[in-house]
Order: structure tokens, then C-alpha cells, then sequence
């Protein structure tokens, strides 16, 4: 696939890689990482509980529990990778498919459902969070990322933005503006781009002629294509891009290049555009398969750790799914609370008339 | 305790899913979470996955059924005590998590009677049926209650409440003593009345016991939609093959087709031995290399440069509008028998292609249609049809025009028949045409001179040359 992209490009594309999707630890020029076993073998749990929250959410949606769900099975190297990268200060906007991203910035997993099961419409803060909501339309959040960031500039602030896309995103208008405007206002922003591989039922090569990653140099700042199933690599290249954008030397771009293992929702069937081969060839390289290797031959962990975070894992779906099905259905009245943070005469208006209205019924509001 | 578990909307908005395939049986163990089932809407092929654990209880509808969103489709015993829960088992949790946080919802009766009709499992009874409002008189309860807020309007806030709480009663006309009202909206009471059909004596199936088109087609056409009962019964030597698929589209779309357009159906014998050999001679031109050349090649041929010397054939009647939308493209329809049943691909643009690119578009038609894959834009779009029925063996049918289409050719099979030649009798390859056209557009002059033309190209191909 990446040979029929890279048509036209001088050289094959390069891929920051610094464990093999056998396990095995390897060293690259420019990149390295330095972590303690136990950091190690917390962003071995980190992916393993991420992938577990989310088949939960997946059963739940089949079981008609949750209207739509968007999986990120595959994903979860690139997403605890870049957001561990994050210190607390710095600001995430997602899109809607970065569960592995709030699961780093501590939003409870439950508030993530709260969206997909239609009680609220983004059931976390995110000024605690320093993680944006969820955002549907695609792209646009990486205009607010780069209007946070210039914000952060004004501030004199040491904080940086990073902005979560994929890559059907990079077709789109908003994305091609916010890298204009980080470009020329050297604003600290990382855009974040999964690419993996899929735009819905759209593939890569009907998006780009070149490596996404390459289209950075064209806007003015520097780009880097990284093993997107590699948690230690995401981790290592976000780090520096956002030390990077701390420090004043402006935006960059990765290209975290990964494979969407499921469907692009809960609504889709991906069966009927991409062939098998493929997801069989994907599977090899599975995030979470290369780090257990790495900590059990390198003896970080052992099986009782593995079973104990299984264990950790089932517990953790098991909590997920009753709390989600016990989340209360909001009150009808409760969707005048937060048009607006002052009082207002028309809202104010418009919940009497319906208060009136509901009031109506034999049975009284419900 | 036992608890079911309703058939869910898997894709955003579905109403509706059948059971491909059971994964379990009644008596086997189930883990919350573990496959059940896999079904298939109109999106995908899903499997679901139990959220129950426990023992199942009862498989609640068949493999091969389609069900409506919301129908219990299996029964588990749980442990846990019984308690008063919905099907889906949130409501204990929910209410004792969150009783200080909403007022407490009164959940409906889990068994809701079905309201029994002739086949099937019945009419569910609706889901919005309308609250009963403070004060209102029963009559009013019916009928739709202006909105009380769009009454309130012109008062400004606070709106008085007895103003809002009353809204006027709609007078309901008083039908003869014990006559049932009939729930039908107008295109359907339309369509009834075109159809000639008596709305009393149609039992509704839509909402709130409403009579639909389907109930209406159901009514005049009972052989062409025979009513939904999915269970093999072995009765007398009767089978019941559920309606579904391809085989309910072509049922829709033929009863609207022939209930709509006023069919004429014009036939004639020509010779076609010219056109056999004429096949033969492409078949050996190096443009011709690579794809199939067949009758029906020519035959598609002589029905585009014939199209375009009459227009009119190739359009649509705009009732909505009442105009006739002449098309000045073709999109050539091929009647395809499948294994999934018949369906009309048709090749875009055809009127454009270079004879060989025809065949070649031809053949990836057929060949797609075979194999299942068409998809719905492949299908969508037509301007007029063949129907190739020589390939059964029969020599013309009284063909039924592909819906907003005014002409059908049907060709028959080409066979050796003793035909007169200047004055001898000498075997000639023969074949029947059959146009059927819609009258309301072509009238039987112009639906002769195309068949004619079309015959007379077939006869001499030469003549495809100087018309084309």
C-alpha cells in the first residue's frame, strides 16, 4: 500500500520503529527513549485495559445499549503512546475515536459512553481533563488546536496543543487551514495523524499521492512518519514534538501509521470493502502482542503480571458496564441548564412554555 | 429469573434484522458477552453478544425470520432474584443508582399484548402511543391535540395555564353507529381508491393500526405478496417461503409498475440470420478480441440507434409534475437472472459507447449480476430495458416495464423455422420481439414504428449503419 502512495516521492518513506513487532528493542538515530520497568510495564497495562474498555463498549452497542460506538481496536500503541507523551499541562483535542487518549488524561471510561448512549453530549470537563470533548465533525478540532496554541504563544505559557486527526481528515478543508495558520504563526501545536489506512470505506491511496507525513514540508514545518502499532516509538516521537512546540520551534506533524483492526463504527461492515490478507497482515503486528514479548523476554514482567492485568481488565468492563447501565436518562427539562452561562430571557422563556407544556399530562412531567 | 433480551438497532436508525444464525441452543450456559447470535441488516452481518449470563431459557424467533427492532428474540435464567426489570435488565440498577438524580419512570408491562391480526405474531402495540392530557375530553385524546405550546404563543410568559391545558377539542364526525374508522393517510387512500380497493376491509399493519401501501398491495395482489409467514408448514403439500430480498423488490416493483403505467404489449417475428452471421464476422475483428459478442449485442444496438430516432420511448411520466421527462442518454437495463433472483443492472450511458466498449459493459454486467455483487447504483438510474427470454428457451412474454421506464424490449430464441425468401421456402434463423410500453407516454404508432425499426436493423444490420 505504501509503495502505490509514494509514487512521485524521491525516497521510500521512513518509519521511526524502536520495537519490532516481534519485541525486539531496537535503536534509531535520532529518536530514544529511556524508561524504568515499571513505566514500561504500566503502558503495557495502559494498552491492555484500553483495548478492554472498548470491546466492552463494542458488546454494549450490540447488545443496543449504546446508539453507535467507534473502535479503536489496532490503534492503542499510537494513542497511549502520544498520550503518555502529554505532561499536564498541555492541552489534547480528539477526535472521536481517542478512548485510549482520555484514558491517559484520566477521564473515567464511563463518561466516554455517555455521548454514545445519548444522556449527554460529552460527559467529561474538559478544562480538568486538559482533553477536549469529542469532536464529530472531522477536522475542525485542528483549528481550535492551533487557536489554543496561539493562545498558549500569547500566554508566554510552556505548554503545547496536539491535535488528534486521521488520515481522511488531511482531505479535508479545515485541516489544510489549521496547518497554514500553525505554520506561519509557529504556533506549539503537534498534529497527531492515525493513519490507519482507512477513511471510513475510503483507503489511503485515494487520499494521497505522497506519504502523509511528507505533506508537513509543503506547509513549512517538519514531519515524521512513526510506527503507529509501536507505543515505545509514538511515545518517544511525541515527547520530542512536543518539547519541540514547548520550546518555541513551532509545529509539527506525525504520521502515526497504524491499522484500523475493526469496523469505522459500530454501524459499518468492513467485510465488504477490504479484503481479508489484509487485517491478517495487520494482526502480526499487533501493538499489544510486541511489548508482551519485550517484557517477558527482557524479564520486566512475568505471567502472573500478565494474568493479573487480565484480571484487572475484566474487572474494569464488568465496572464499565453497569455503571453505564446505570447512568440516568436526563431530564427533559435539563436541556435548558447550559445554553447559556448567564441568565437569558428567551431560554428562560422557552422553559416555562415547555415546563407548561409537559405539565400538560395527566402524568406530569417526564 | 427469566430475562429476555430485545432485538437492538445495531446500525443507527435500523428498524429491522434477520436472524442468520444461532449460536447457541435452549439449555446451553451463557457468558455476558459471549456470542449468541448473528444477524443481518440492511448495513451488515452482526454478531451480538449476550448480555445476560446464565441458562438459555428460549430461542424467541428462527433462523431465516426478519423481526422488527425491539422484538424479544431469546429468554435466559439468570441467578439473579426476580425483581421487576425490563427485558434489558437496566431498570433496578438504574432506578437505585439514580433515584435522587430523575423522578422515577414507570416502565411499561414487559409482556405487552400483541394485538392479534390474521398472520404473523401480531400487531406490537406502539411505543408512542400519545399521553393522556390533563382535562382533555376523551374524543380529543384521539385525535392529534394542537400543540399546546404553539397555543400559548401569543400570550406572553407566564402562560396561563388553563389556556394550555385545554386544547380545543377536535370535532370528530360521527360515523354510522358501531362503524370502525378507518387510519389510512391520503397517498394511501389514493392509491386504495385508484386500486379499487374497499379500506374497511383491509387490516392495517402500520402504526396505531394503520393501513399502509403494503396492506393495500396486500389487498389486490395477494398471489404477488403472499403474507409474511417465515415457518416452513407442511400442510397439504404446501410451502410458505418467507417474502424477502430481491424476491419482495421485484414484487414491489413489478405491482407498481403494472398498476401504474398502462401496459401494450406489440410483437414481431424477424429474420435474423443476417444478424447471426454478422455476429460471427465481429467475432473475428481484432476490437472484438477481448470481449463477448453475442445476439443480444446487436440486439442492444439496434435498440439505441432506434431510441434515439424516437425519444419519447426512452422517458418518464412525472405524475408529482405531470410532465413526460424525455432523456437524451440511455441507460440500458439488462434483465439479469440471479441466484438471488431477477434484477435490472443497466449500463450507464450506454447511447455513448463504441460498439466494442458496449460489449465489453455488456458482459461486466452479466457477469457481476451473476455473481451477487451489483450494487444498488448499478441498478438505480435505468431508461429502458431488454429482457433476454430466449435464453430460457420461449419465443416472446408480455414483458412488465421496469418502473419509470416506458419501454421493455423482451427477445425470444433464435431458431430455424421455415421462412419465405423470394418466393421459397428455405430455413431461416427466426426470433420474436415482444415492446411492451407505457401508453400513457407512446402511443401504439410510435411503440410499431420502434419495433419495426428494431426488427428491420436485426433483419439487414447494414440498417444500424445508416441509422446510427
Amino acid at each position: 500500500m505504501t509503495a502505490d502512495v509514494s509514487r512521485g516521492a524521491q525516497s521510500p518513506p521512513e518509519l521511526v520503529q524502536l520495537l519490532t513487532p516481534e519485541g525486539e528493542r531496537i535503536e534509531h538515530p535520532d529518536y530514544d527513549i529511556d524508561l524504568t520497568a515499571e513505566e514500561l510495564r504500566g503502558l503495557y497495562r495502559d494498552l491492555v485495559l484500553v483495548r478492554r474498555i472498548d470491546l466492552e463498549a463494542v458488546a454494549l452497542q450490540r447488545q443496543g445499549e449504546l446508539g453507535l460506538w467507534a473502535s479503536l481496536l489496532g490503534q492503542e500503541a499510537a494513542q497511549v503512546g502520544s498520550g503518555r507523551a502529554l505532561t499536564d499541562a498541555d492541552m489534547a483535542f480528539p477526535t472521536y475515536r481517542e478512548h485510549g487518549v482520555a484514558w491517559c488524561r484520566k477521564v473515567d471510561p464511563v463518561q466516554l459512553l455517555g455521548m454514545f448512549r445519548g444522556v449527554n453530549h460529552g460527559g467529561w470537563d474538559p478544562v480538568e481533563h486538559n482533553f477536549h470533548l469529542y469532536t464529530i465533525v472531522i477536522g475542525s478540532q485542528t483549528l481550535h488546536a492551533v487557536g489554543y496554541a496561539m493562545g498558549i504563544q500569547r500566554d508566554g505559557a510552556e505548554s503545547a496543543a496536539i491535535a488528534y486527526f486521521g488520515d481522511g481528515a488531511t482531505s479535508q478543508g479545515d485541516v489544510n487551514e489549521a496547518f497554514i495558520w500553525a505554520s506561519v504563526f509557529n504556533a506549539p501545536v503537534v498534529f497527531f495523524c492515525q493513519n490507519n489506512q482507512w477513511a471510513i470505506s475510503e483507503p489511503l491511496e485515494k487520499q494521497t499521492r505522497i506519504p502523509l507525513y511528507r505533506r508537513a514540508a509543503g506547509f513549512g514545518f517538519p514531519g515524521v512518519r512513526v510506527d503507529g502499532n509501536d507505543v515505545l516509538a509514538c511515545l518517544a516521537v511525541t515527547r520530542k514534538a512536543l518539547a519541540d512546540a514547548r520550546s518555541g520551534q513551532g509545529p509539527s506533524m506525525i504520521e502515526a501509521f497504524t491499522y484500523r483492526m475493526g469496523a469505522h463504527t459500530t454501524s459499518d461492515d468492513p467485510t465488504r470493502y477490504r479484503v481479508a490478507d489484509e487485517l491478517e497482515s495487520w494482526k502480526l503486528k499487533d501493538p499489544i502482542e510486541r511489548v508482551k514479548a519485550y517484557l517477558a523476554k527482557s524479564g520486566i514482567a512475568d505471567q502472573s503480571y500478565f494474568d493479573a492485568i487480565d484480571a484487572e481488565a475484566d474487572e474494569l468492563g464488568r465496572d464499565l458496564r453497569r455503571r453505564c447501565l446505570a447512568m440516568p436518562d436526563p431530564q427533559p427539562m435539563a436541556m435548558f441548564d447550559h445554553v447559556y452561562a448567564e441568565p437569558h430571557a428567551l431560554v428562560a422563556e422557552e422553559r416555562e412554555q415547555y415546563a407548561a407544556y409537559l405539565n400538560s399530562f395527566e402524568e406530569g412531567a417526564r | 429469573m427469566r430475562r429476555e433480551f430485545k432485538l437492538p438497532d445495531v446500525g443507527e436508525g435500523l428498524t429491522e434484522a434477520e436472524i442468520v444464525r444461532w449460536h447457541v441452543k435452549a439449555g446451553d450456559a451463557v457468558k455476558i458477552n459471549q456470542t449468541i447470535v448473528e444477524i443481518e441488516t440492511a448495513k451488515a452481518v452482526v454478531e451480538l453478544p449476550s448480555p445476560f449470563e446464565g441458562v438459555v431459557a428460549e430461542l424467541m424467533a428462527e433462523e431465516g425470520r426478519t423481526l422488527d427492532v425491539g422484538v424479544p428474540i431469546i429468554a435466559v435464567d439468570t441467578d439473579e432474584p426476580d425483581e421487576a426489570v425490563t427485558s434489558n435488565g437496566t431498570a433496578t440498577a438504574r432506578e437505585a443508582l439514580a433515584d435522587d438524580m430523575v423522578p422515577t419512570i414507570p416502565e411499561p408491562p414487559a409482556k405487552a399484548e400483541r394485538t392479534p391480526v390474521l398472520v404473523g405474531y401480531g400487531v406490537m402495540p406502539s411505543s408512542s402511543k400519545r399521553r393522556p392530557r390533563k382535562g382533555a375530553p376523551a374524543a380529543a385524546q384521539a385525535a392529534p391535540a394542537a400543540p399546546a405550546v404553539q397555543a400559548a404563543r401569543p400570550a406572553p410568559a407566564p402562560v396561563p395555564a388553563p389556556a394550555v391545558r385545554a386544547p380545543a377539542p377536535r370535532t370528530v364526525e360521527a360515523g354510522p353507529v358501531g362503524a370502525v374508522t378507518v387510519l389510512a393517510k391520503p397517498p394511501v387512500r389514493k392509491l386504495a381508491k385508484d386500486l379499487g380497493v374497499d379500506l374497511a376491509t383491509v387490516v392495517g399493519t402500520g402504526p396505531h393500526g394503520s393501513i399502509t401501501r403494503d396492506d393495500v398491495h396486500a389487498a389486490v395482489a395477494p398471489a404477488a405478496a403472499p403474507a409474511f409467514a417465515p415457518q416452513a408448514v407442511v400442510s397439504g403439500g404446501e410451502e410458505r417461503i418467507p417474502v424477502k430480498g430481491v424476491r419482495k423488490a421485484t414484487a414491489q416493483a413489478m405491482v407498481a409498475s403494472a398498476f401504474t403505467a398502462p401496459h401494450v404489449t406489440e410483437f414481431l417475428q424477424v429474420d435474423v440470420t443476417e444478424t447471426m452471421e454478422a455476429v460471427k464476422r465481429l467475432r473475428t475483428l481484432p476490437d472484438f478480441a477481448e470481449v463477448k459478442v453475442s445476439p443480444l449485442l446487436l440486439v442492444a444496438k439496434a435498440l439505441l440507434v432506434a431510441a434515439r430516432r424516437y425519444p419519447m420511448v426512452n422517458s418518464t411520466w412525472d405524475e408529482q409534475s405531470q410532465e413526460i421527462v424525455v432523456k437524451h442518454y440511455v441507460n440500458l437495463g439488462i434483465a439479469a437472472a440471479t441466484p438471488r433472483g431477477l434484477i435490472v443492472p443497466n449500463v450507464k450511458n450506454a447511447h455513448a459507447l463504441s460498439l466494442p466498449d458496449l460489449a465489453a459493459a455488456l458482459g461486466a454486467l452479466v457477469e457481476t449480476a451473476r455473481s451477487g455483487r451489483t450494487q444498488p447504483a448499478e441498478m438505480s438510474g435505468g431508461t429502458i430495458t431488454i429482457t433476454n427470454v430466449g435464453v430460457f428457451g420461449v419465443d416472446a412474454g408480455t414483458p412488465i416495464l421496469n418502473p419509470g421506464e416506458s419501454a421493455i424490449l423482451a427477445f425470444g430464441q433464435i431458431r430455424d423455422l421455415p421462412w419465405v425468401v423470394d418466393g421459397q421456402i428455405v430455413p431461416r434463423k427466426v426470433c420474436t420481439l415482444a415492446l411492451s410500453f407505457d401508453h400513457r407516454i407512446v402511443d401504439g404508432e410510435l411503440g410499431s414504428l420502434l419495433l419495426r425499426d428494431v426488427g428491420a436493423m436485426l433483419e439487414d444490420p447494414l440498417r444500424m449503419l445508416a441509422w446510427g
